[in-house]
């Protein structure tokens, strides 16, 4: 069981994002966005970061990156695809998941720690997550708040493809519609969420939490099924 | 050739070398060192070497006296940053810089350029950075124009270290009235390296390749080093933004992946940042530490504008650029190794035997000047000190003070007061500025920004570096030596209440005009202050930097020596954190409480000091102290420590108390008037917390270090109570007529209240 973390330049939590899935059980391997395959991985992290600077809008550049074909392929042909934070904007930006992540009605960069509601614990992404919990983990971003127009929430929603809402007592950080923190794609198989689940990987950090979601997806791949909601 | 642009304001007919910012008399040593009258670039090049940003004219003498050996120490004072060694094969890098005049000239630009030179001042080391700190100093918060230096400079903070990925874990944040027109930004970086693969930031082998990579070299910044940072600030300084640098954190961050990535392949022999006096800067500073020369070719260099002079070339301050020395095999390597990241390089020099800096373009030889000149053989200047008159005369013999009791009539309440220091900006939660830091990223910060010190874990190791920044400015105004001992005592007791060893000291020393004998004296004093604690501490100072002329028209800031200390816990299950544990236990105080207000929170707060003196500082004592941390660390005594300083005893248990969620309630003898007791910045004190059957184990360790130890209270309940025992609690107060509460009892929750709204109250309330 292999997990691919892309690098784009940019890219900061790439070495994280390694070693959490390390952590959680996995073999894996940093991949540069400039090849055009995955080298075998089985699962894909798009980490954290600013890609290319995203002195545009975040992700709006990254998903031009050559890697970009090869994770738009491998999510097609069903393998599970993780974005968290900028990966959350790439993958947003790239069409893999639907809505976009405005600047933080704050107008500032916000770091903080939050607690998320766990929607449904039968996701590739939430299934290692026990029952009833929250998980508490570190937001940091300045454009997190995620949008999507009211009707096409109503059907995000009703398809059971919201996984995360931040909740009390530290609540909404950044004006996220509905609260929402991570969501996935129709098919179940390409996730993403704002806050960082490999910085709370270890108690020693404060939370092993996110732990809960990297097993989830190491789990799931090495199980080599998909669970569709 | 024009060297200096023309004053749009006024002709001016000065000669060039004034114009330049150079003296007649350093001219003068010019022409001695050279032999000959230099030509326009070359005096050019000199202004920018010899400012005072550059060569430390006016501080070397002094910076020599600090001890900077050490058994742990693997790089001191004249490479990039200092190097101490914490086990496991590793070094830890670090180094403190300021970037005072461009974040008041431009606060975003000038902060967010300020933490891009620090990284890479830690990358030239071949070190990962992996923490930043940050101290800032400003004029009263609930100021417009304050506000508006406060915004741009945490925004210029987080902008840049939130996009290279390196955490901020720390700092300080002071307002006083000082430094309104001059804010203090000075940032701390830490890095962690192989100590067998330090890099060196020297120009070894001749006919070795220079090589410039990183951002292209354009006209920004020119005459940083000479004209922001080496004259006293005035209203000329909204025309000086021209001088202030752009950072491109994105550049940057590509920047230090390539350069680690060229350390950790071993394709380089030396390697340095452009900072100030950019590739001038670069090229004598590594020539003259290689012993070597070197050649530059200025049509090789990367640029961004056209029709660029030689001189633009060689004075531009364009960030994120580094020079780096490659044996020629290695060159077809290296340069790929940018091409990957995206960074223009280019072969721009030659390592020669020569000694000298040659400047070629278009074939011919425009300028050369032997390293040594340029860079340790620079002018050192011998200032004239005198301490100034002092402000606020001593009160006449017989003359009448303030109350015993201590507390200021509008505060007849010592739960009041208390609240009251909480509320301060100087010492309420830092939340609003570090929410808008990235403190996470990296997955190693145990503790972060919100306590004394920093603490993060290496990976793959049982081991954690701690680190602090502190600096006691509102003491300094009465004794600037004094002030800089306490910061070292304070950031090493920072370090050390996490159980850590502090192992190396560096230092960022901010102060006025030195041509003025009082300022010159306030800086003299401050490194002998800091050069005594450092000794009596043990504490190597590994490197840091001066930053002069900090004075506006409407005055010069407080004499600031800003500490910073880097520490290891060899073990992390030592780690002690400053919040309370558990209800039912002990409360002790470790040192003890000394004579001595001035200078301190409260009496800001009330406008006096009923004991106006400084207090005093015992260095063995606090030796002691670190020592009795360490062994109980070890020994697993203690369930929390944290230091005493702003606002005193009170302030340290309730903001235990906060942090915990943990009520306290104490008795504390009164010997000494109640608001020193209570509120008084005597250093040397350190409030811990400890199961009761383990009371017995501490007193024993604490009496063989001989450094005093009591017992205060109990840990529980959901107030913060200090009731004061002893003679001379109440009587003056009841004299007047008054009552005067002799305990302080407040509900937790209105403390906290009070601490955690305090910074965002005075920046965001429109008033």
């Amino acid at each position: 069981m292999k997990v691919g973390v892309v690098v784009f330049p940019g890219s900061n939590c790439d070495r994280d994002a390694l070693h959490a899935a390390e952590l959680a059980g996995a073999e894996a391997e940093l991949l540069w966005h400039a090849e055009t395959d995955l080298h075998g991985a089985d699962a894909v992290i798009l980490p954290g970061g600013f890609a290319h600077g995203d002195y545009l809008r975040a992700g709006a550049i990254a998903r031009f990156s050559p890697i970009m074909g090869a994770v738009r392929e491998h999510a097609a042909r069903g393998g599970l695809v993780l974005g968290i934070c900028n990966g959350f904007q790439v993958l947003t930006e790239a069409g893999l998941l639907p809505g976009a992540l405005r600047r933080n009605t704050s107008l500032h960069f916000e770091h903080g720690w939050v607690r998320l509601s766990v929607e449904r614990r039968d996701t590739s992404f939430t299934n290692a997550v026990p029952s009833g919990a929250t998980l508490r983990m570190p937001i940091a971003h300045g454009e997190g708040c995620y949008y999507l127009p009211d009707a096409e929430l109503d059907r995000l929603e009703a398809a059971g493809q919201v996984l995360f809402r931040y909740a009390p007592p530290e609540g909404n950080p950044n004006g996220s519609a509905r609260g929402i923190a991570g969501i996935m794609n129709e098919q179940g198989n390409v996730g993403g969420l704002m806050p960082h689940p490999e910085r709370a990987a270890e108690q020693i950090l404060g939370s092993d939490d996110g732990m809960f979601v990297l097993r989830s997806l190491v789990e799931s791949t090495a199980r080599s099924g998909v669970l569709v909601g | 050739m024009s060297i200096v642009a023309p004053d749009r304001r006024t002709a001016d007919e000065r000669p060039l070398h004034r114009r330049l910012g150079l003296t007649d008399d350093e001219l003068a040593a010019i022409v001695e060192r050279l032999g000959r009258e230099p030509n326009d670039l070359e005096l050019a090049m000199f202004s920018v070497m010899w400012s005072e940003h550059c060569s430390y004219k006016s501080s070397r003498p002094l910076l020599r006296t600090l001890p900077s050996a050490g058994p742990d120490v693997v790089a001191g004072p004249g490479e990039n940053a200092g190097a101490v060694r914490i086990g496991d094969g590793l070094a830890v890098c670090f180094k403190i810089e300021s970037h005072n005049h461009p974040s008041a000239v431009e606060p975003y630009q000038g902060a967010a350029t300020g933490v891009g030179g620090i990284l890479r001042d830690i990358v030239a080391m071949g070190a990962r950075p992996v923490a930043l700190l940050d101290a800032l100093k400003f004029g009263d918060p609930t100021d417009p124009n304050q506000r508006r230096l406060v915004r741009g400079v945490v925004g210029g903070v987080g902008g840049y270290g939130n996009c290279v990925g390196v955490p901020t874990v720390g700092g300080e944040l002071t307002f006083d009235d000082s430094y309104a027109d001059n804010p203090l930004v000075n940032v701390m970086c830490v890095g962690i390296v192989l100590e067998d693969r330090i890099a060196h930031a020297a120009a070894a082998g001749v006919g070795n390749l220079a090589v410039l990579y990183g951002s292209t070299t354009g006209r920004d910044g020119i005459g940083g080093a000479s004209v922001l940072a080496s004259a006293t600030f005035d209203e000329m300084s909204a025309q000086m933004r021209p001088s202030v640098q752009i950072g491109d954190p994105f550049a940057g961050k590509l920047l230090i992946e390539a350069s680690l990535e060229l350390v950790e392949r071993e394709l380089i022999v030396g390697l340095q940042d452009l900072g100030a006096a950019g590739l001038t800067c670069a090229a004598s500073e590594m020539a003259d530490r290689g012993g070597t020369g070197m050649r530059l070719d200025l049509a090789a260099v990367p640029r961004r504008e056209e029709d660029m002079a030689p001189v633009e070339v060689m004075l531009s301050e364009s960030q994120e650029r580094m020079l780096t020395v490659v044996r020629p095999e290695l060159v077809a390597d290296v340069l790929e190794v940018c091409r990957r990241w995206g960074l223009p390089a280019a072969v721009v020099g030659t390592v020669t035997d020569d000694g000298l800096v040659t400047i070629v373009d278009a074939g011919e030889v425009i300028a050369q000047l032997p390293a040594r000149a340029l860079a340790s053989e620079a002018i050192v200047l011998q200032r004239e000190g005198r301490p100034p008159v002092r402000s606020r005369p001593a009160p006449a013999p017989g003359a009448p003070t303030l109350a015993h009791d201590g507390l200021p009539e509008r505060g007849m309440d010592p739960g009041a007061v208390l609240q009251a220091l909480l509320g301060r900006p100087n010492l309420g939660s830092r939340r609003w500025v570090t929410a808008q830091y990235d403190e996470t990223v990296g997955t190693d910060t145990v503790e972060g920004g919100r306590h004394g010190a920093a603490v993060l874990r290496i990976k793959r190791s049982r081991r954690a570096i701690v680190m602090s920044t502190d600096s006691v400015p509102r003491v300094a105004q009465h004794d600037p030596a004094l002030a800089a001992a306490m910061a070292v005592a304070e950031c090493a007791r920072n370090v050390a209440v996490t159980g850590a060893r502090p192992l190396g000291l560096t230092n960022c020393l901010n102060f006025g005009d030195p041509g003025v004998p009082e300022a010159f004296w306030q800086l003299a004093e401050s490194v002998r202050g800091l050069a005594r604690a450092a000794n009596a501490l043990e504490l190597p100072v590994t490197g840091g930097n001066v930053s002069l002329y900090n004075e506006s028209l409407s005055g010069r800031i407080a004499p600031t020596a800003q500490i910073g200390v880097v520490g290891v816990l060899d073990d992390l299950d030592w780690l002690m954190s400053p919040e309370f544990r558990e209800a039912g236990d002990l409360v002790v105080l470790l040192g003890e409480t000394g004579a001595g207000m001035s200078g301190s929170n409260y009496e800001e707060l009330a406008g006096a000091a009923p004991d106006d003196r400084p207090p005093s500082l015992d260095l063995s004592r606090e030796l002691g102290l670190q020592r009795v941390l360490q062994r109980a660390a070890q020994e697993g005594l203690l369930r929390s420590a944290q230091d005493v300083s702003g606002g005193g005893l009170a302030v340290a248990v309730a903001e235990c108390a906060i942090w915990s969620g943990l009520g306290v309630e104490l008795s504390v003898p009164v010997g000494l008037p109640p608001a020193v007791v209570l509120f008084g910045e005597s250093p040397g004190r350190v409030v811990a917390s400890l199961p009761p059957a383990r009371w017995s184990e501490l007193a024993r360790l604490a009496a063989g270090l001989r450094v005093p130890c009591r017992r205060l209270g109990v840990v529980g309940g959901d107030r913060v109570r200090i009731r004061l025992v002893g003679i001379g609690a109440t009587g003056a107060a009841e004299e007047r007529g008054a009552r005067v509460a002799d305990e302080i009892d407040r509900p937790l929750v209105e403390l906290e209240r009070a601490w955690r709204q305090a910074l965002a109250r005075s920046l965001d309330e429109v008033g």
